[in-house]
């Protein structure tokens, strides 16, 4: 197989090992250390995409980040991902690429009509053919963009690969290895300084590995190599190679994804195919170096057309030549660099330069080389469809807006080279307003918002020696700052060619009666034509016209293409780029895989799972579990082919006749201690607390200041100045960051210390007219009776060796108790419950049963206290101390919440007796009355009474306390019912309480 | 993500912090009469000034303290961090 573009000698890639792969079903081969766009030059294959509006062909434009079209769906190891770049994906065995946009093939594109067909796809297009009408969206448009712009396809399959998360703080984090990066690294490492070194690509390096350039007498990739040497040898630095920093956020946190795996054949084990690195970094050094901008001209997008700085690395690093008959376009200097290193292997390059004739260093060894130079020459368009074939140029007439005589010449590719344009994108992100230098017609940092600097090309800083001396005085002086070392390091002595100054011609004119595409915006299709449109149409600020024409919106951020397209604005504005400003820089600066962002937190570690001591029981005994926040919790226990609905009313009716038993651990609980315990509780809740005996209990329901409920449960007097709070499930967090708050802030006066006590104890509920004869058997030596330990009583006992709490208390209207042991006793605590109760007919039961006994007494909870209801609305209001003040009292006194009819809650039964209500019904006077059907409440609980074997429901209905015994319906749209209920009180179960008390 | 120096623990990422809100919000005293119009200002009303903020934040994944933080609501600079007791000027 060829590799007919491969240098014999030239590049950095391991020639010992040969790679082979695949492009659109093809075999090619690569060496180790090529990427998968090198790999392809190599073997002569530019064409590797279409373009995304007009389907146009493309290839490879450069040899980085800076890419905008060779986006490319990857398979490997059985999974495939879009949107690769190619320029940037390292060559492994057996990758599959292909190309995207295409169908059928990227030989032959269907939708390449749209080119022929162009100007119907003018700038805004989007928005003003598929405006209307509105039913033609699903069916007709919204099928036909997906089709035709159809980027990658994101894989539906699991991700079978690790991402990894890593938090590091350094003193200092550099970004990117070129001499910039190298030197300031250096020199504040040497300095004592701890030191995070990250570069992008695989070499470190940067313009060192392709510049013809010397330091401290070594050429620059051997000083590049022997500081890296040196730097990874030091233990207060970490080096990081395939390693983009892609985010700048608040207080210098810095994000980085690393590509840990993504080039090696076979990953350890455990090695992650990627990671996300948050760095924390006292001082950011940004020496992401610059990247080379086009001139426009005429299909400039033809397959062949380079950056030159590209040609110059696919040959310096890849060995790999981009054409053999080159035609290298320039307003710089620096383009002759790569006409000299065509030269070099042999290959006889043309130079267009659009400067008068001059001298300079690298123009003078281009003659002497007798490289032919036009000058005052453009490229007014490439010639080719599917690869530059040739290209038509001309003589530029004075005021560079024409042309003097037009010549085809015979070429295979064009370089290309505009000049250089900081990378500036991390400083924009940081919050650094840019400012335009006019010296190199680009944006550079201005004032920092942040502990940040820029450092060599990405300051504006193009000469070598300018920014070694910048980069060893920057990281010495910002490390001494943090370390206050004071080790300098002196800059080493430098060699490199002087270049003069450039051309501001950055687009080529169209000769007459000549309509050539002109791109601006390869990624995104955006032509000179665009966005004259856009301007034509009125668009003026630049953040309109890029949403309008898309223009620099692409996963490219428009690197190649941001200021050509403010200069084009500038122009037609008749404005300098300044005037028309910039658009901002958003993190990430390259695309990044959602893998990465999601981490280890997948499956069951997306959030912990919080499993009470007795959780393994359970599952022995067939519970079903039900999520409550992160706690597992059975739902019900199935016995055979048991449904839900008959599980959970075989143990609720077990609890009415017998005794079951529930798994209440999740409850929050809350220790509270100090002498002024009594007092702040008095303050907390709505009833009085200042005269609760030692060893009681007692119910109690706190509010927000603007008057709802908050929670509700009981608090037991454990002793003097010590109390036992429990809450809801789902409030236990909520409560004890209000107590805290108050605590601390409102009155912190009060001498009193709160904590969570949550997962130190096991609760288990014992509900049932046999509860108090399992009790005794469980704790002979305990008085249990109702004289001595009666409802809202309290006792401490010992469970077969086990300290235990027991609190008589209530909440399925039954006789109850709560026994509470210390955690790892838990399931010791269950069994022996279980054990003893046998005789007694117990049975577990889950949060379905629970919810049943709770609904049927009329005791209020989650769906009631829903963060809308006041305590009247549930019928707490009995609760509300009229002697003291308490928190959110003084919002009850509300117009609003006082008025004759409001809302109360209610109980429910249908008509049919048989019917159940569906929770979230609303109460309509007519079924049938047209809509909107006024409402006059909603259903909040359903279940099916156990004790009176029909549905039952809990309800919030306006002007409650009147309509006891009236007739609504309860109509449930999403459900399609409407069902007749009649209006009861909410106490459904033992009116008088006398069983909790028997 | 913000790194707030918590008076109590140091320097420590955001993601151990929740939000609390105005720091100078003042409760009523108990049991004295409050206006209505001085009441609907303490539970519904807040200022979003542009600009330095003094607000609380809470240590819930770490010392359970509360504490007042004064913050640039626009560059989200944190110029000082003070326990409930300290002032900030
Ligand atoms: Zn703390």
């Amino acid at each position: 197989m060829s590799q007919s573009y491969r240098l014999k000698n030239e590049g950095l890639i391991n020639r010992n090992k040969e790679i082979i792969f695949k492009f659109n079903g093809k075999k090619y081969t690569g060496y180790e250390g090529d990427t998968l766009a090198s790999a392809l030059l190599a073997n002569g294959v530019h064409l590797v995409g279409r373009s995304f509006k007009y389907h146009r062909p493309r290839g490879f434009f450069g040899a980085g980040v800076d890419e905008p079209n060779a986006k490319l769906q990857i398979q490997l190891n059985g999974h495939s991902e879009p949107n690769v770049n190619a320029t940037e994906f390292e060559l492994v065995e057996g990758v599959e690429a292909s190309s995207q946009n295409c169908w059928p093939s990227v030989e032959f594109d269907i939708g390449a009509i749209n080119n022929f067909l162009n100007r119907f796809f003018p700038a805004g297009f989007y928005y003003k053919t598929f405006m209307w009408p509105k039913s033609f969206w699903y069916k007709i448009y919204e099928p036909f963009i997906r089709k035709a712009a159809g980027l990658g396809i994101a894989s539906v399959e699991k991700d079978k690969e690790r991402y990894e998360h890593k938090y590091e703080y350094c003193d200092l984090l550099v970004t990117g290895s070129g001499p910039a990066g190298l030197s300031s690294a250096y020199s504040a490492a040497k300095n004592g300084a701890k030191v995070i070194l990250a570069e992008d690509k695989p070499r470190f390096g940067g313009s060192l590995l392709t510049d013809d350039v010397t330091i401290d007498n070594l050429s620059g990739k051997d000083w590049a190599d022997k500081i890296i040497t040196e730097l990874k040898e030091m233990p207060n630095v970490i080096v990081k190679n395939r390693s983009q920093v892609f985010g700048y956020y608040d207080h210098n946190m810095m994000v980085m994804f690393e590509r840990t795996g993504d080039h090696l054949n076979d990953k350890p084990k455990y090695t992650p195919r990627q990671r996300l690195w948050y760095v924390r970094a006292k001082e950011v050094l940004l020496s992401t170096g610059s990247i080379e901008r086009p001139i426009v001209f005429g299909n400039n997008d033809t397959p062949g057309v380079f950056l030159s700085a590209a040609a110059k690395e696919y040959i310096k690093v890849y060995g790999v030549l981009v054409g053999k008959k080159p035609l290298i376009f320039t307003n710089n200097d620096s383009a002759y660099e790569t006409a000299l290193e065509f030269k070099k292997q042999g290959i006889e390059p043309i130079i267009l330069d659009t400067r008068e004739e001059q001298s300079s260093e690298l123009i003078d060894s281009a003659k002497n080389q007798n490289i032919q130079i036009k000058f005052c020459h453009a490229v007014i368009s490439a010639n080719g469809y599917k690869k530059v074939r040739s290209a038509q140029i001309g003589k530029l007439n004075k005021e560079k807006t024409g042309f003097e005589n037009l010549q085809t010449i015979e070429c295979d590719c064009i370089c290309v080279s505009g000049f250089w344009t900081p990378t500036v994108h991390l400083a924009s992100q940081s919050g650094n307003k840019l400012k335009f230098n006019d010296d190199i017609d680009a944006f550079i940092p201005d004032k920092s918002k942040q502990n940040e600097k820029s450092v060599g090309a990405s300051n504006g800083t193009f000469t070598l020696k300018e920014t070694l001396e910048d980069g060893f005085k920057t990281g010495f002086e910002v490390s001494k700052n943090i370390t206050n070392n004071n080790i300098l390091t002196s800059t080493p002595n430098s060699n490199e060619t002087k270049k003069s100054a450039h051309d501001k011609f950055w687009c080529s004119p169209l000769p007459n009666g000549k309509n050539y595409k002109r791109f601006v915006d390869f990624q995104n299709d955006v032509a000179v034509s665009d966005i004259e449109v856009a301007l034509r149409e009125g668009y003026r600020s630049i953040e309109h016209v890029k949403r309008y024409t898309t223009l620099g919106m692409a996963t490219d951020q428009g690197r190649t293409s941001n200021l050509n397209g403010l200069q084009l604005v500038a122009n037609v504005e008749k404005k300098i780029v300044p005037q028309v400003g910039h658009t901002t820089f958003r993190p990430p600066f390259t695309p990044i895989t959602i893998g990465t962002i999601v981490g280890r937190e997948i499956d069951m570690e997306y959030m912990p799972t919080r499993k009470t001591p007795m959780h393994t029981w359970h599952e022995k005994n067939n519970a079903v579990f039900v999520d409550a926040g992160a706690w597992k919790r059975p739902r019900y226990y199935k016995q055979g082919n048991e449904s839900l609905f008959e599980a959970s009313k075989r143990e609720a009716k077990n609890v009415r006749d017998h005794v079951g038993i529930c798994d209440v651990t999740t409850l929050g609980k809350i220790d509270i201690k100090g002498p002024d315990s009594a007092e702040f509780l008095n303050r907390v809740y709505t009833n009085a607390w200042l005269k609760l005996p030692i060893g009681k209990a007692r119910y109690g329901v706190m509010l927000r200041e603007d008057g709802i409920v908050m929670d509700d449960g009981t608090t037991t007097r454990i002793s003097e100045n010590h109390y036992h709070m429990t809450t809801t499930t789902a409030q236990a967090a909520n409560v004890l960051s209000h107590l805290e708050y108050y605590l601390q802030i409102v009155w912190p006066e009060l001498n009193v210390n709160v904590i969570s006590t949550t997962e130190q104890w096991a609760g288990a509920a014992l509900a049932g007219p046999k509860s108090r004869d399992v009790l005794a058997k469980l704790f002979p030596n305990l008085d249990v009776t109702n004289e001595s330990l009666p409802f809202m009583g309290y006792m401490e006992g010992d469970l077969f060796g086990v300290k235990a709490r027991i609190f008589r208390i209530s909440f399925s209207g039954e006789l109850a108790y709560e026994i509470n042991v210390e955690s790892d006793c838990g399931l010791y605590m269950w069994e022996k419950i279980i054990e003893i109760g046998k005789e007694f007919n117990i049975q577990p039961y889950g949060t379905e049963a629970l919810s049943t006994l709770r609904i049927e007494m009329g005791h209020v909870a989650g769906p009631e206290l829903d963060g809308r209801t006041i305590p009247y609305d549930v019928s707490l209001e009995g609760l509300l101390s009229k002697k003291k003040d308490f928190i959110g009292k003084r919002s009850l006194q509300k117009e609003a919440f006082n008025k004759n009819d409001r809302q109360k809650i209610v109980g429910l039964v249908p008509t049919d007796k048989k019917s159940s209500i569906p929770e979230g019904s609303h109460l309509v006077v007519d079924k049938n009355a047209k809509l909107p059907n006024p409402k006059l409440g909603h259903v909040s609980s359903s279940c099916w009474s156990v004790e009176n074997n029909n549905p039952f429901s809990l309800a919030i209905v306006k002007d409650g306390k009147n309509m006891i015994g009236k007739k609504l319906f309860a109509v449930s749209p999403l459900k399609n019912t409407a069902i007749e209920v009649e209006i009861i009180s909410s106490h459904y179960v033992d009116h008088e309480g006398k069983r909790v008390r028997s | 993500m913000l790194n707030i120096n918590c008076p109590y623990c140091g320097d420590r990422s955001q993601k151990e912090f929740a939000y609390g809100g105005d720091g100078t919000v003042k409760r009523p005293e108990l049991n004295k009469e409050v206006s209505d119009e001085k009441w609907n200002e303490f539970v519904y009303l807040r200022k979003s000034p542009r600009g330095k903020h003094i607000e609380l934040w809470h240590h819930i994944a770490g010392c359970r303290q509360w504490f007042k933080v004064q913050r640039d609501t626009v560059t989200h600079e944190i110029f000082k961090t003070a326990k409930m007791n300290e002032e900030i000027k």
